[in-house]
């Protein structure tokens, strides 16, 4: 089974391994993260040529806070594989995997766009689906969902009506 | 991005027949149907780098959904990819019926698949139809259009609604499919044969089209992996997987059809993979109703699925049922599911993670075109500024999905 080969290939990396509803999980610590995905994609037994999904999760109140995400999937051996990375809050960052797979590029952007998550050496870190001057990270649990940031000035058009034209 | 070196060299000689120009194409062009821009550095009309600016269509759908109850992330889901709704209905949820550990009846299983299959067909006539209007055959798009409407009859009726279905729930649908639904989509297809025909005609050997698609957009089959493309481009590019024949969900494994692939990974290879698939999805619908079985549409447990009225009026246990799914929400057991179905545009999966409460903890959304975007740099870099159109046309992007 796949989970027994992972234990026996990467041992003491490996901090977690569970079943979630018939899926495999594994939890390994940011610092093993790197030398583990590139096993996972390299070596025969594994073949995860795609990064199907790279996302993180804000467990609040937890430490460490986030979690780091990702879904692998293997074409030749049509098995899928989730990865999670704890990452702290205080000092959020992981290393990017874009020398791995390039679908990393737009992931981690919009990770780090959504949850101001750290990608260490990813050349082009900036927000994707936000605009630059947008302030925090929304999809964190402590961005009150009712907060407005307009890119241009807001009116109302009850306390300011518009002259009115000739 | 740094420039290549005799780029920059051009760039100090500074002659002006010679220097980059700098074009920002869009957020609102007309020849790109959707909102997106292009950040363009150009010697002449070749395109030296592109830089894809996504989000302009962000409405915090991941935020959202961690407002409401569980249902309440249906009618999130239809503004999705809205050229097929009801296969993002479908995916969501399958993802928290995962979860649950709900087995539904076959029947719905049977309807959500028709159903899904329709939707395909429709986002398909969508993405062929605009990326032909867009090299200047309007024709086809006019034809497409209409029979996408055939089409759009077929969902509205079993869903009452063309676009904004928020059609299934949590262990089954909200509605069957109507009695003369058989012979309404023998009809609908016999139209939708003829169109296809047509356009087919109109299209396939027409030589302006293949110069404007063959050999533009290409992408190598190891590229498209490691870009994460699904769906109709990473088939286009030789590799034949399909959600639908790796991790069978529904009752695809009972259907028999195949898995149409493209050699070059260019525009024209999308085109023709999109063209079969059409009719491979007729198929598989052919081959349902044929199989589609009798019996409910939602399973018994009236912890997730509303009670029928007549019980909510004269029953206090039907009262109850209904007053807690509305005013609690469905609970779902703490716990976490990736779970994939094959969108129009490749794999659309949904993890989704419960902490136990009413309300979803986390909601994400694996967005097929936005992998395709990723790619477009890659796909467009050395090419003319017309190949972004068909380029573009072909990834289909779909606002509502790539941006959320």
């Amino acid at each position: 089974m796949l989970i027994d080969k992972l234990k026996q290939r990467f041992g003491a990396d490996i901090a977690a391994a569970d079943n979630s509803c018939g899926e495999h999980v594994i939890t390994v610590s940011r610092e093993a993260a790197p030398a583990v995905l590139r096993a996972l994609r390299d070596e025969p037994d594994f073949a995860f040529n795609f990064l199907i999904d790279l996302t993180a999760v804000d467990w609040m109140g937890r430490e460490p806070r986030f979690e780091v995400v990702y879904q692998l999937k293997s074409l030749a051996r049509n098995h899928r594989l989730r990865v999670k990375v704890p990452v702290p809050g205080n000092d959020a960052w992981v290393a990017s995997a874009i020398e791995l797979w390039k679908s990393a590029d737009w992931l981690e952007r919009e990770c780090f766009d959504m949850f101001g998550i750290h990608f260490r050496d990813h050349p082009d870190l900036r927000r994707i689906l936000l605009y630059d001057s947008f302030v925090g990270h929304p999809l964190r649990k402590d961005y009150p969902v009712d907060r407005r940031q307009p890119i241009v000035e807001e009116v109302d058009p009850v306390a300011a009506p518009r002259p009115p034209s000739r | 991005m740094a420039l290549p070196a005799r780029w920059a060299k051009k760039i100090e000689a500074s002659d002006p027949a010679d220097e980059i120009m700098e074009l920002q194409m869009g957020p609102s062009h007309p020849a790109s149907h959707g909102t997106i821009k292009f950040n363009l550095k150009l010697d002449g009309e070749r395109i030296v780098d592109c830089d894809v600016e996504v989000g302009y269509l962000h409405r915090a759908f991941e935020k959202m959904t961690e407002q409401g109850t569980w249902t309440q992330v249906f009618p999130y889901t239809d503004r999705l990819n809205y050229a097929s709704p009801c296969i993002n209905n479908v995916g969501f949820a399958l993802a928290v019926e995962k979860l649950c550990g709900i087995e539904i009846p076959d029947r719905c299983k049977y309807v959500r698949l028709i159903m899904s299959e329709i939707s395909r067909i429709t986002d398909h006539l969508t993405c062929l139809g605009m990326a032909a209007g867009e090299v200047g055959a309007q024709t086809v798009m006019f034809y497409m259009l209409e029979a996408r409407e055939l089409l759009y009859d077929l969902v509205e009726a079993v869903t009452g609604a063309r676009l904004t279905v928020t059609w299934c729930r949590v262990g089954g649908i909200t509605r069957d499919l109507p009695e003369d639904f058989a012979d309404r989509i023998k009809v609908a297809f016999r139209n939708l044969d003829a169109v296809l025909e047509d356009c087919d005609r109109l299209l396939s050997r027409n030589r302006v089209f293949i110069d404007r698609m063959s050999g533009i957009g290409q992408l190598s089959r190891e590229d498209a992996i490691s870009y994460g493309l699904t769906g109709p481009l990473l088939r286009a590019a030789g590799v034949a997987y399909d959600v639908r024949k790796a991790d069978p969900y529904l009752v695809y494994d009972r259907m028999d059809f195949e898995v149409p692939t493209g050699e070059q990974g260019d525009n024209y290879d999308r085109f023709n993979v999109r063209f079969q698939e059409m009719y491979q999805a007729k198929r598989i619908i052919e081959q349902a109703m044929r199989q589609l079985p009798a019996g409910p549409v939602c399973i018994d447990d009236h912890r997730f699925i509303l009670p029928p009225k007549e019980r909510v009026y004269n029953s206090i246990e039907g009262l109850m049922n209904h007053f807690k799914i509305v005013m609690e929400g469905i609970k779902v057991p703490a716990g976490e599911v990736y779970c994939a179905v094959e969108g129009a545009n490749g794999e659309l999966g949904f993890y989704v993670v419960s902490d136990g409460s009413g309300r979803p903890y986390r909601v994400r959304v694996r967005p097929p075109c936005f992998f395709g975007m990723g790619a477009l740099n890659k796909m467009l870099i050395g090419r003319m500024i017309a190949d972004i159109i068909t380029t573009f046309g072909m990834i289909n992007m779909i606002g509502g999905e790539c941006d959320r």
